[in-house]
């Protein structure tokens, strides 16, 4: 519980921290896109390139960004022992009933496990480099279109924000219960993991209950200040468009056009 | 039981941008059957502090942590720290946190929001059963028999509340509830995290007499954190003042607040009565009392008897 290190802002100043969010947003769809669209390993490298030079740029430890992966490790590793066993390749090095292990099993698994790696990192880099205000501001910012059809972009963008605020309120109300519970002799390291798990109720019922106040209070402040959505509402910081926002839009396009070319003139990694 | 403490550094967050420096350089003797008070400003450490007495904050795995750090930066190792409760020495990496948590218990700030069972007895008892010696675990009697002890202790009628649910209680019985979970155990060391916050004047003095009561009757060392002037004068036989992780003054609160100049620096108030002999010594009256208001009653009787 007290990792929280995944999605968590990083506060220092960098270009990438300077960045627009509404374009570190699409710049992310746009890497995903080609993450996916890239079928060989120079592809792959173009964008773990970038990456990199990202990562460096925005002035946070390469050892912080890396972490994050920690999160998924679990999956990553998972995926990979999946197709390296279940991958009908030609070169046959082993094979027992289904499980067979290929040549070309072995690459494919890799190449899974880069994309998927690179795809919590770039996803990561964006929540340490900007602040949960301003992406919820650029994310209300870019599906305004769906105010046309009447969608309540705000609202969302507000239950989104609130969310994302009360994260670490939660996790340190989690702790101090935790604490609490620990004082009392409650033993969240036990071997047996029914034990553990139930050792966790203690905790679970406190956290909703001043989860639930919390969510009453914040209400009732909210209408104590007359908030209303909607239209007419005015923004405290204004999003804008600068010079640094050019050279990386022009990056991340340089970016989707090198691999889709890589792709056509190339060919896959297969 | 005894508590020494030397040279105790503590960092939040270590290594980050996040870090924030909690302890520097404490060192702190808690003798047996004090009634002791920590004053500090928020964030000048104290709770910190508490939390190491009972291996809530482990003091092996931080000191591991911050020498890596230090020598990665290649500053001075500070001298060896020293925590010692009683016979458990907490610098030791095998000392059973367990049996330690069973000896000193905290009740933490607003300790009515731990409360999570179904009812007041269950609630009560979790200390008991998640202590107990997993192969010779208590019978329903004694449970029962220690439960009602510390509801009886704590001024709650056992009959009354024992089946309910503790979200039904009023707030003072609440709070009278989760301290009774806490002293289940029957911990020797008491230490409460400003057991007054929150509660009305009637629900601090009741609060106050109950602590009282504890000490005399149930454990022999209670200590409290708090920034409450008022409380700590007329509760603590000695107390301690945190400012900026760093202990400044280790003394009786009768001659701590004699350093009234200094405690205004550092954020802090001096009680009531202390200010009135202040305003009274400006004016040329010099009035020598304890910091009850009783005391300085009489005090003041017996300066107009002279006059």
């Amino acid at each position: 519980m007290k990792d929280v290190s995944f999605g968590q802002y990083y506060p220092v100043d960098s270009a990438i921290h300077r960045l627009d969010p509404r374009l570190k947003l699409l710049f992310l769809i746009a890497f995903i896109v080609v993450i996916f669209v890239a079928n060989s390993f120079w592809g792959l490298l173009v964008c773990a390139g970038v990456l990199l030079g990202a990562i460096l740029l925005s002035r946070i430890p390469l050892w912080k960004v890396l972490r994050s992966v920690r999160a998924v490790i679990f999956l990553v590793v998972f995926t990979a022992v999946i197709n390296v066993f279940f991958y009908a390749g030609e070169t046959v090095y082993w094979s027992y009933g289904v499980l067979v292990i290929s040549k070309e099993g072995i690459v494919f698994s890799l190449f899974l496990v880069l994309r998927l790696v690179l795809l919590v990192l770039c996803s990561s880099l964006l929540t340490y480099t900007t602040t949960p205000v301003a992406l919820t501001d650029g994310i209300e910012s870019l599906l305004t279109p769906l105010k046309w059809v009447h969608f309540p972009v705000h609202e969302l963008a507000l239950i989104m924000s609130i969310a994302l605020r009360m994260i670490p309120v939660l996790t340190e109300e989690t702790n101090r219960i935790q604490n609490a519970q620990k004082a009392r002799g409650a033993d969240f390291e036990s071997k047996n993991p029914v034990r553990r798990v139930m050792a966790f109720v203690p905790v679970l019922v406190p956290l909703l209950i001043s989860a639930l106040r919390r969510a009453d209070e914040l209400g009732d402040a909210m209408e104590a200040r007359c908030y209303m959505g909607g239209k007419k509402r005015t923004k405290y910081k204004k999003l804008h468009f600068g010079w640094g926002d050019l050279v990386a839009f022009l990056v991340g396009a340089a970016m989707l056009t090198g691999v889709i070319l890589l792709r056509v003139y190339v060919g896959g990694v297969l | 039981m005894r508590i020494v403490a030397e040279h105790l550094f503590y960092t939040y967050n270590e290594g980050t941008p996040f870090a924030a420096r909690a302890l520097d350089d404490v060192t702190l003797t808690v003798e047996e059957g004090e009634f002791f008070g920590i004053l500090g400003h928020t964030g000048s450490g104290k709770s910190t502090f508490v939390q190491h007495l009972n291996g809530l904050i482990r003091l092996p795995s931080s000191l591991k942590r911050s020498k890596k750090h230090r020598a990665k930066k290649g500053e001075a190792l500070p001298p060896a720290p020293v925590l010692r409760v009683g016979e458990f020495d907490l610098t030791d990496p095998k000392t059973s946190f367990s049996a330690l948590r069973r000896k000193v218990g905290i009740v933490f700030q607003y300790p009515e929001q731990q409360l999570f069972a179904e009812t007041v007895k269950d609630d009560v008892a979790f200390g008991i059963k998640s202590f107990a010696d997993k192969k010779s675990p208590p019978s329903e009697q004694e449970i029962e028999g220690a439960v009602r002890e510390a509801l009886e202790a704590v001024g709650l009628s056992y009959a009354e509340v024992a089946e309910k649910s503790p979200f039904d209680l009023s707030g003072g019985q609440k709070r009278r509830a989760a301290i009774a979970g806490v002293i289940v155990t029957k911990p020797e060391v008491l230490i409460l995290d400003e057991p007054a916050a929150g509660l009305d004047p009637l629900g601090k003095k009741e609060i106050a007499d109950l602590l009282h009561r504890l000490h005399n009757t149930w454990c022999k060392t209670v200590i409290i954190v708090s920034h409450d002037m008022d409380e700590i004068a007329e509760n603590c036989t000695m107390s301690a003042v945190f400012d900026a992780g760093k202990v400044k003054y280790v003394l009786p609160p009768r001659e701590l607040f004699a350093h009234a100049d200094e405690l205004f620096a550092m954020g802090l108030d001096i009680p009531l009565v202390a200010k009135l002999c202040r305003a009274l010594h400006a004016r040329g009256v010099d009035i020598d009392c304890d910091l009850t208001a009783d005391g300085f009653v009489k005090a003041v009787l017996a300066k107009r008897g002279q006059a």
